[in-house]
């Protein structure tokens, strides 16, 4: 599976959705995801690719992970990836 | 002052899931209590307990609320779920406002503790699931039952050992008889079962390795439980105005406290408790003909409690009956006092008092009448129950036939 396809994954069953009704385009708040389903979808997101997330849930905004689309979250998590794959 | 009664009783317990199967099985005199299944129960020296079994959580629950849940709130939620579906009470408007939920419980979640603590120490992880928190609060069942019943009025749980569900009970019965709220659900759950919170116990070296025998002489420890039991207790006219079938009475309580050791009991503490409890609730000592121990099966708690009684209750001591049924559903601890409570429902509603099992020799420093070994029909007016913990800290309820 690609990044983007696991990512479409673990964001369908937090929002209790087929991963076909999760779009590229699609935000967290319009799959009807709130805060404790952010907070454990980005637990998911490190599980997963074995990364560190740098995400702040007192202020997400200000955190260094872009959040606002799908396509967002899979372009932070390639960034990620390929920063701290030397790291591991 | 109001009067208030129990409208609604739930459990999960080693005896069954339900009121039903629980009073059934301590009547017919069952044991519980059996060999612990969980992870690495091999390196435990106390492999016995009164495990829940059959509990199917995944079917009750859904995923989110499963991550969220430990152990001990799914069994008070769906003991809440059959109390309240008893009761008949549909939390709304004022009645939602002003009744709220106090539950005892002495470790909270102590599994999703043991399952995190290996995740990180054992296995070397460095990550955990967010909710790990929310999970393990101690008061993560009591919030879990206000949101499920909109019960907005006040709210907490109580942590005294193996008194915390007297406490809590005590707590709700104070709230609902001063007119503070017309209805309290109350009550308390344990969920300890796991290495390390078996591990624990059994560093103090008071856990029996075969069976709880409470008050006989061969007596060789406690054996611990787990489970919820959750009530309603609603003011008299509140449940009689909307024809709730009412299941007792709350009649008084009293709480001391022995300030003497951490760990061991006090007969004077455990007398002050019993006292105040026939004082508050108005009544004779010689009106009591049932008590449910406190019973642990240990050394110190049982000849204590008995030469209390004694105290308390002088020669009618001889007349009354006393029971001790963790000797099958184990040691609740923190909840303990709450699945107790059932056996003085059973006593006063249905003339059914429930046996001390496992009772094989009589012991002079025990010399009551235990109801050892099987059931008995007996019509009583008025029960107690005692509750004495580690700490010191004991909670004794007292409950009336209601007529």
């Amino acid at each position: 599976m690609s990044v983007k396809d696991k990512v479409i994954a673990i964001i369908a069953e937090q929002a209790v959705l087929e991963p076909s009704d999760v779009t590229m385009d699609s935000t967290l708040e319009s799959l009807g995801i709130d805060s404790l389903g952010l907070v454990e979808s980005i637990f998911a997101i490190e599980e997963e690719f074995d990364i560190s997330v740098p995400f702040n849930a007192n202020d997400p905004s200000e955190s260094d992970f872009d959040i606002s689309t799908v396509a967002s979250i899979v372009a932070g998590i390639e960034k990620l990836m390929a920063e701290q794959k030397d790291t591991v | 002052m109001k009067r208030v009664v129990i409208t609604g009783a739930g459990t999960v317990n080693a005896l069954g899931h339900n009121v039903a199967d629980t009073l059934e099985a301590m009547r017919e005199g069952r044991c519980g209590i059996g060999p612990l299944e969980f992870q690495d129960v091999d390196r435990l020296a106390i492999r016995i307990g009164g495990q829940v079994r059959g509990f199917e959580a995944e079917g009750l629950y859904n995923r989110q609320q499963m991550s969220l849940y430990d152990r001990f709130t799914q069994f008070t939620l769906a003991a809440a779920k059959e109390a309240i579906a008893q009761s008949g009470l549909i939390f709304s408007g004022t009645l939602s406002a002003k009744s709220g939920v106090v539950l005892g419980t002495a470790g909270g979640g102590v599994s999703t503790w043991d399952a995190n603590y290996r995740s990180v120490y054992e296995e070397g992880k460095n990550r955990v699931h967010p909710f790990v928190v929310p999970k393990l609060m101690n008061n993560a069942a009591a919030s879990h039952v206000s949101m499920e019943y909109n019960l907005k009025g006040p709210s907490f749980t109580v942590s005294t050992a193996c008194a915390s569900s007297n406490h809590a009970m005590a707590q709700a019965f104070q709230m609902v008889r001063s007119g503070m709220a017309p209805a309290m659900v109350t009550g308390g759950s344990e969920s300890m079962l796991c290495f390390g919170g078996v591990k624990a116990w059994e560093g103090l070296r008071v856990m029996s390795r075969d069976a709880c025998r409470p008050f006989s002489a061969n007596r060789n420890g406690m054996v611990q439980g787990e489970g919820a039991g959750i009530f309603v207790f609603e003011e008299m006219e509140h449940a009689r105005k909307r024809g709730a079938e009412i299941l007792c009475e709350v009649a008084g309580f009293a709480m001391s406290s022995d300030a003497s050791d951490i760990v061991m009991p006090s007969k004077n503490g455990a007398a002050r408790a019993m006292a105040g409890a026939l004082a508050d609730a108005q009544v004779n000592a010689g009106e009591v003909g049932y008590i449910n121990a406190h019973g642990t099966g240990t050394a110190a708690n049982d000849k204590t409690e008995c030469a209390a009684v004694a105290d308390v209750f002088g020669q009618h001591a001889d007349k009354l009956m006393i029971s001790s049924t963790k000797s099958m559903h184990g040691h609740l601890i923190g909840g303990t006092g709450a699945v107790e409570l059932l056996a003085c429902i059973m006593a006063l509603r249905d003339g059914v008092i429930a046996p001390t099992i496992g009772y094989e020799e009589p012991d002079p420093e025990c010399a009551l009448d235990v109801v050892p070994n099987e059931a008995r029909d007996a019509s009583v007016d008025v029960v107690l129950s005692n509750a004495f913990a580690f700490g010191g800290m004991n909670a004794v309820l007292a409950l009336r036939k209601f007529a």
